[in-house]
């Protein structure tokens, strides 16, 4: 029999004890390390836990909407979904992918690029494989729960815009906050924040923005929301109501659809801009989800400048149209007597150099009267060199030109109106007297927005009455400043300006309407001279239109401009001034104005109301 | 003096103990699968104890002299039985460990081969006259291990694999070894661990991953380096009193891996706090002491080694799960005796617990 039975050793008590005191040691390291964890370090890993399981998910504030000065929508929010890939586990995500490129309509390629885009971000975040989901998205998103895990919806609020491009530049586009600006006020916003970039969205976007709302909610471990623990409501934005007037926008916008330029209509009493047009714009929907790297670097660098708002930010010759300003220099400073006359042979010589008159054949014998109905451009040489740049800019700054009107828009520029300091500061030489015989009829260095002309126009029939221009309504912070002139001055200059409109001769005469005194002056500012422009064989002409109604006092003022137009002022800007002012009063006298109908007629063919309503003016 | 064990024999505090720490891990086994499909899980591991328990009652009736008698046979069929697992074994997760048992059940020939061991050990080290080891012993104790361990190895069970390991090493201890062997033993394995880190590649990926992990646990947060974090925060985040029972909210939401299993522990450790954690590990001390407190008992050697090598197993799981909630070694799918869930592994502790009723019933029998 094996010997392990006979096996007469003790056995070893001394190193059971050992073995025994061993497990005690044992047992109280490993106690020493559940208190670190448990007692020691339970506040940090608390932190953690909560962590794990609550997630706080932002319930998106709708931004307030914009509506015209009858209340009707110009821009609205609307909640809208995205859809999430969850990407925690990548096997199943492979798996589903097929099913998701199905379902939603996603390409594989697209989802493999989306997915390669993400792959530095960490895991736990979702990534949006379809921004705008339709009702059909989300129907499908919500039936493939179960088979379709990794799939999750987000609603989000998204700009609405039922009229389209009407308004673009002005109303602006919104998107996420730039990093700038989250480091700038790190309280007010999140990353991923919808602001306004440009337009009215950025000027009152504290006004119409929201506040966000928090859903907190428990997931368990695969990120499954299990329930929710408390819920604050998003608080909606306000909406804003504007000045503008959305029957006179439409015209606006009609008679201008093919055109590039602007328009700025404007009670003139007030300020209150009825209608703002810059063309060409851009589809404000492209910026509604998410724009594309490649669709803003070309509206961006798009050489018609889509995103620039040219009523406010155009900075152009005024051309014919600063003749109101000279006039009223002349009248005012007294510097040239009111019964001032020229003869006009169609050219006339200052310092040695030749300027030509706009009709060759001249205007013969010209007084104010007749220079501002017929825009004789050697009248006004005259008495430009008669005044000297430094009247000109004090009372072209008095009305308001060369600084910012002060609306409330982002960006908008000051143009410029020249002086002797202005060129010694900033060219360090003299003025050279020639140039102010160029800018005597609106040329040379002289520049100004479309918005500034309106104001000048409104202020010079009124009296001296420079308002603010404004599109939000009832806004109390807006000024209004005097710069006073003299009832003979406003007479005269604004009886001329009648003429331009009524008088046969005038030229705008094919503009006249029927029961308003309906005043204005033409413009056009050449960009080059005849024979550049005859050899590069482009339109080279800015035709400009500032009208207003009635004659004394305006309620409505109206500037136009076209851009590289080969027709004049009077014809290319005039007929879209001559829509909104007979529209302005057409509704005033109860009549609907019917946007379409004149605006198409305008816009099909180039005079067509000049027909109709009175013997053309070559 | 008695002729026949009695039932009475039994080791009946020690049986207490034993009831007290598996009804805490079914209750905690249920807490934390009730509110998931798993729910319901807590009757299983009901059964599979009925199960250890008869066992424990079959093993303790045999002379466990007659066990020791058939040690080589026991041994040579559990080596086969590892073989056959590795030939027809059921896959599962990578791993062949299974052999179907029929009605759903399946059975870990592995659990089998640490009851083969410890009666194989015991009866190699009673087989020892001299009052310390030689060298020659020292070979057989680490060939008769190391095979078996090899065939574990290769299913491959890495945790079942280093359990049969301390059976030898306490074994070895209380046979009395010469301070030049523990020497060269240190020696030899200072020189085996840039050899196993140079051999790492031929384990899984997914031991690879625990081995990476375990040195660098930040480094993978959602990976396997997750199990642990996830493992801390449900501990630590349990404080000193505990979140309540049922109310652990890791555990609930399932970010503890296998909470009712190998992580068993952490469960624990959030619902019931320190106080819980202490209570379990005072329990298991007291069961540790008490199996040593048998031994010290036995009626001969190799009854003393038969107990030492239970108690070597179970103190070895209770060590490395317990550190591994708490990020004290890497994951190695060892289980927490008694406590987490799993049919093969909780009859075994009972069938091994039937072992040291077998010895300490015979104390006093001739």
């Amino acid at each position: 029999m094996a010997s392990w039975r006979a096996n007469d050793q003790k056995i070893p008590q001394g190193r059971l004890a050992l073995f025994s005191y061993l497990s005690v040691v044992f047992i109280v390291l490993l106690l020493v390390g559940f208190w670190k964890l448990q007692v020691v370090q339970t506040g940090h890993f608390a932190d953690l836990a909560e962590r794990n399981r609550i997630r706080a998910i932002p319930i998106i504030a709708p931004r307030g909407a914009m509506l015209d000065r009858e209340g009707r929508v110009l821009v609205d929010s609307y909640p809208s979904f995205s859809i999430l890939l969850l990407r925690d586990d990548p096997k199943t995500v492979q798996r589903d992918l097929q099913g998701i490129s199905d379902g939603l309509g996603i390409s594989m390629d697209d989802l493999h690029s989306q997915l390669e885009a993400a792959r530095n971000e960490p895991k736990f975040m979702p990534i949006v494989i379809k921004p705008a989901a339709s009702l059909a998205d989300i129907a499908f998103v919500e039936s493939h729960r179960s088979d379709l895990p990794v799939l999750d919806l987000m609603m989000v609020q998204r700009r609405r815009y039922p009229h389209g491009e009407m308004l673009a530049n002005t109303i602006g586009y919104v998107g996420e906050i730039s990093a700038q600006d989250l480091e700038k006020n790190p309280d007010k916003y999140r990353p991923g924040d919808i602001v306004g970039k440009t337009g009215l969205e950025k000027e009152y976007n504290d006004q119409i923005v929201g506040v966000d709302g928090m859903r907190r909610v428990v997931v368990n471990s695969v990120g499954k929301v299990v329930r929710t623990l408390d819920n604050v409501e998003a608080i909606p934005g306000k909406p804003i109501q504007l000045t503008i007037d959305y029957d006179l926008q439409a015209i606006a916008d009609a008679d201008m659809a093919d055109k590039t330029g602007a328009v700025v209509a404007m009670d003139a009493r007030t300020g209150e801009i009825l209608a703002m047009v810059s063309r060409p714009t851009f589809n404000p929907d492209d910026f509604a989800v998410r724009i594309s790297p490649q669709e803003w670097q070309k509206l961006n660098s798009d050489p018609h400048t889509p995103l620039l708002n040219r009523a406010i930010q155009a900075q152009l010759a005024p051309g014919s149209v600063f003749k109101i300003v000279m006039a009223t220099a002349m009248l005012e400073s007294k510097l040239v007597p009111a019964d001032y006359t020229v003869y006009c042979p169609g050219y006339a010589t200052f310092y040695g150099r030749t300027f030509h008159c706009w009709r060759p054949a001249g205007h013969g014998e010209v007084d104010l009267h007749k220079a501002l109905v017929q825009s004789c451009d050697v009248f006004f040489y005259n008495v430009g060199k008669l005044l000297g740049i430094d009247v000109i800019n004090q009372y072209a700054t008095g009305l308001g030109l060369g600084r910012k009107t002060g609306i409330d828009l982002p960006g908008e520029e000051p143009g410029l109106m020249p002086s002797e300091d202005w060129v010694e500061r900033v060219f360090h030489h003299k003025w050279y007297a020639g140039e102010t015989i160029s800018v005597a009829i609106g040329q040379g260095a002289i520049t100004v927005t479309p918005i500034q002309l309106a104001r000048m126009a409104a202020a010079v029939a009124s009296g001296g009455n420079l308002v603010q221009p404004h599109l939000l309504k009832n806004d109390p912070s807006v000024k209004l400043t005097r710069f006073p002139l003299s009832d003979t001055t406003v007479d005269l200059v604004t009886e001329g300006l009648y003429g331009v409109v009524n008088e046969g001769g005038g030229t705008a005469y094919h503009l006249r309407l029927q029961n308003v005194d309906f005043c204005g002056k033409s413009g056009t500012a050449q960009l080059m001279s005849y024979n550049a422009s005859d050899r590069i064989g482009t339109k080279n002409m800015d035709a400009w239109f500032v009208g207003f109604a009635p004659r004394r006092n305006p309620d409505i003022v109206v500037a136009a401009i076209v851009q590289n137009t080969e027709e004049h002022g009077g014809e290319a800007a005039g007929p879209v001034v001559r829509d909104i002012v007979k529209a302005y009063f057409d509704k005033k006298n109860g009549v609907l104005p019917e946007a379409t109908s004149t605006a198409q007629n305008s816009a099909s063919s180039g005079r067509p109301l000049v027909a109709t309503v009175g013997a053309p003016r070559p | 003096m008695k002729d026949r064990p009695r039932i009475q024999d039994f080791d009946w505090p020690l049986l207490a103990i034993v009831a007290a720490i598996s009804a805490i891990g079914v209750g905690e086994i249920y807490s934390a699968t009730h509110a998931s499909a798993m729910a319901g899980m807590q009757w299983r591991q009901l059964i599979w104890i009925g199960v250890g328990v008869l066992g424990m009652f079959i093993i303790s009736r045999l002379d466990y002299h007659t066990l020791l008698d058939q040690a080589p046979a026991l041994y040579l069929s559990g080596i086969a039985m590892l073989i056959i697992v590795l030939v027809i074994g059921s896959t599962h997760l990578g791993a062949k460990r299974w052999i179907a048992l029929g009605g759903g059940f399946s059975f870990q020939a592995s659990e089998l081969m640490k009851l083969i061991i410890i009666i194989v050990l015991a009866r190699f080290f009673s087989d020892v006259q001299t009052d310390h080891l030689t060298l020659r012993d020292l070979v057989k104790v680490g060939l008769l291990t190391l095979v078996p361990v090899a065939l574990i190895l290769k299913q491959p069970d890495l945790g079942t694999a280093m359990v049969l390991v301390p059976v030898a090493l306490v074994g070895i201890f209380l046979a009395g070894v010469e301070f030049r062997h523990i020497i060269v033993g240190a020696i030899l394995l200072a020189l085996l661990i840039p050899f196993g880190w140079h051999m790492r590649t031929h384990l899984k990926p997914y031991q690879q991953q625990r081995i990476q992990t375990f040195l660098h646990p930040e480094e993978d947060q959602r990976g396997a380096g997750y199990q642990v974090s996830q493992s801390e925060i449900a501990v630590g985040s349990g404080g000193f009193w505990g979140m309540g029972f049922g109310k652990g909210t890791q555990s609930q939401l399932g970010f503890i891996p296998v909470r009712y299993s190998d992580f068993i522990l952490a469960a624990l450790a959030e619902e019931q706090g320190f106080i819980g954690v202490c209570v379990v590990m005072l329990l298991y001390l007291g069961l540790i002491l008490r199996l040593v407190d048998n031994a010290q008992k036995a009626k001969d050697r190799a009854g003393m080694f038969m107990v030492m090598g239970v108690t070597a197993i179970l103190g070895f799981h209770v060590l490395v799960n317990a550190s591994m909630v708490i990020g004290y070694m890497p994951v190695t799918g060892i289980p927490l005796p008694l406590m987490s869930y799993g049919g093969s592994a909780t009859a075994f502790v009972f069938m091994a617990l039937g072992l040291v009723m077998n010895v300490r019933m015979r104390r006093f029998v001739n």
